[in-house]
């Protein structure tokens, strides 16, 4: 009789390759073995992410039954993003949230709204941005005595949320906006826990948007199709302010209370305001040093 | 499609509109101390769009103060109407400053700041108003009465959008 002699090293190769294949889940043929190993987005070179766009926009096609277009945009140098809001001119009519929704592909269904405003009597104290109206609707606005407050991300220098992650899935980009990379975010929400001004948002099932209405033109790092279970925020509209483009909210505010610009540009319009306006932001006692100002040009 | 829409206003004759709005001892020269950008405006108003004189080439003016009841009916002055009639901002087939210089409507701006001062200087920076195109480059502007009605500048309240679900409520939307 002849034995059938098994080395060690082959049991032991025998043995890992079977504690592998059984450690993939059920449906192996469909495991994305590239998206489970992929890099974080700042770690991969220029040919890694254009093989991860490619991979995106493919499964992202598939989703949402459109060609959907992911950039990839860098920074451009010399460019600090600020943004200024009129709280004298504001209505409350929160065309803002809307236009962000749509063009930022927010679920519409469970909803995602980046942009929250809030309402508060004119002789009130204020302060109070948690305890704050944000459910009003009255028949017209603005409402006589009232006034209104959008909040969004405040772009923080020193950002909190950042500090918390810990995946490093959510990062400052050169030109201050704060970005998530949805493929490493574990949907922890340590980042909310830790934003001041609740500015994040939870993807809490899996988002829907009605067939037509998703925005084909988006960024990796801003509006591309999300996951379930992964946090989200405002970007500025990253794959339009990196185009030269104002933001959605900026160009949707029907009167004008919205200002958005370089603020390393002297001749610009956030340079303008901040010189000439009473300015303030909101929890400056925090020291997150927000890029959001608050104005009253009257 | 931009051209079309895009009506660009020379430097040199707001120039000459502001220094006569400013008296007629100040001159000016063209290309210096400009401070109004060149002015993209979709659907820009302009005095081809008022031909006043098709009509008032026939009949005379009224200047009384009145109930509009036989033509111009869908106006109704509700800005500073206590101090001003038509023909303290109308002449002929164009706008009139209080110093009786006139100016096309392409450049209405002008009439509006000579007395919205604050208003007009935040408007050329960019401030008061809306702004769309590039925030870098190419920028359309809207005159004033792109937004505000001439006769009733003030802001009429509009129906706001649907307040957000709360979140006691969001989970009825699940669809898992």
């Amino acid at each position: 009789m002849e034995k059938t002699r098994v080395s060690r090293r082959a049991f032991t190769k025998g043995l890992a390759l079977g504690l592998g294949a059984a450690a993939v889940p059920a449906g192996a043929a469909a495991f994305d073995w590239e998206a489970f190993l992929q890099k974080r987005f700042r770690e991969m070179s220029e040919e890694e992410v254009a093989r991860t766009i490619r991979r995106l926009e493919r499964d992202a096609a598939r989703r949402w039954k459109k060609e959907i277009r992911i950039s990839a945009a860098k920074a451009m140098p010399g460019v600090v993003f600020g943004y200024g809001l009129d709280l004298s001119k504001c209505i409350g009519c929160r065309r803002c949230v809307y236009a962000c929704v749509e063009e930022n592909n927010q679920s519409r269904n469970p909803q995602v709204q980046w942009i929250s405003v809030l309402r508060f009597r004119k002789d009130e104290k204020w302060s109070d941005l948690e305890g704050a109206e944000r459910y009003y609707e009255p028949p017209a606005v603005p409402e006589p005595g009232f006034f209104y407050l959008p909040v969004g991300c405040q772009l923080c220098e020193k950002s909190p949320c950042i500090k918390v992650c810990p995946t490093g899935a959510t990062w400052r980009e050169p030109d201050g906006i704060v970005v998530v990379d949805y493929n490493w975010c574990i949907g922890c929400r340590y980042c909310m826990a830790a934003c001041p001004f609740g500015a994040r948002r939870f993807n809490w099932a899996e988002p829907t948007i009605p067939e037509g209405e998703v925005n084909p033109d988006t960024h990796y790092l801003g509006n591309r199709p999300r996951p379930k279970g992964v946090v989200e925020k405002c970007t500025l509209c990253i794959h339009r302010v990196r185009a030269g483009r104002y933001p959605a909210c900026v160009e949707a505010c029907p009167v004008g209370a919205r200002k958005f610009g370089n603020l390393l540009d002297p001749g610009s319009e956030i340079r303008y305001l901040l010189d000439h306006k009473r300015v303030f932001r909101l929890k400056e006692d925090l020291n997150t040093r927000p890029k959001f100002f608050y104005f009253f040009s009257a | 499609m931009k051209a079309a829409l895009a009506t660009t206003v020379a430097a040199v004759a707001l120039l000459a509109g502001m220094a006569a709005a400013q008296g007629p001892t100040e001159r000016v020269t063209p290309g210096t101390g400009d401070d109004v950008p060149t002015l993209l405006v979709p659907h820009a108003p302009s005095s081809k769009n008022f031909p006043c004189s098709k009509c008032h080439r026939h009949v005379k003016p009224n200047p009384e103060k009145r109930a509009l009841d036989l033509a111009h009916t869908s106006i109704s002055l509700r800005h500073a109407e206590a101090q001003r009639w038509c023909l303290d901002c109308h002449e002929g087939d164009r706008l009139r400053l209080p110093n009786g210089e006139l100016v096309d409507y392409e450049r209405s701006y002008v009439l509006c700041g000579q007395c919205h001062g604050t208003v007009f200087r935040d408007w050329k920076v960019g401030i008061h108003g809306t702004r769309t195109g590039a925030w870098n480059g190419e920028q359309y502007y809207r005159v004033c009465v792109s937004c505000h009605d001439a006769h009733q500048p003030r802001f009429k309240p509009i129906a706001p959008k649907p307040a957000p679900i709360r979140p006691a409520d969001l989970g009825r939307g699940f669809r898992e």
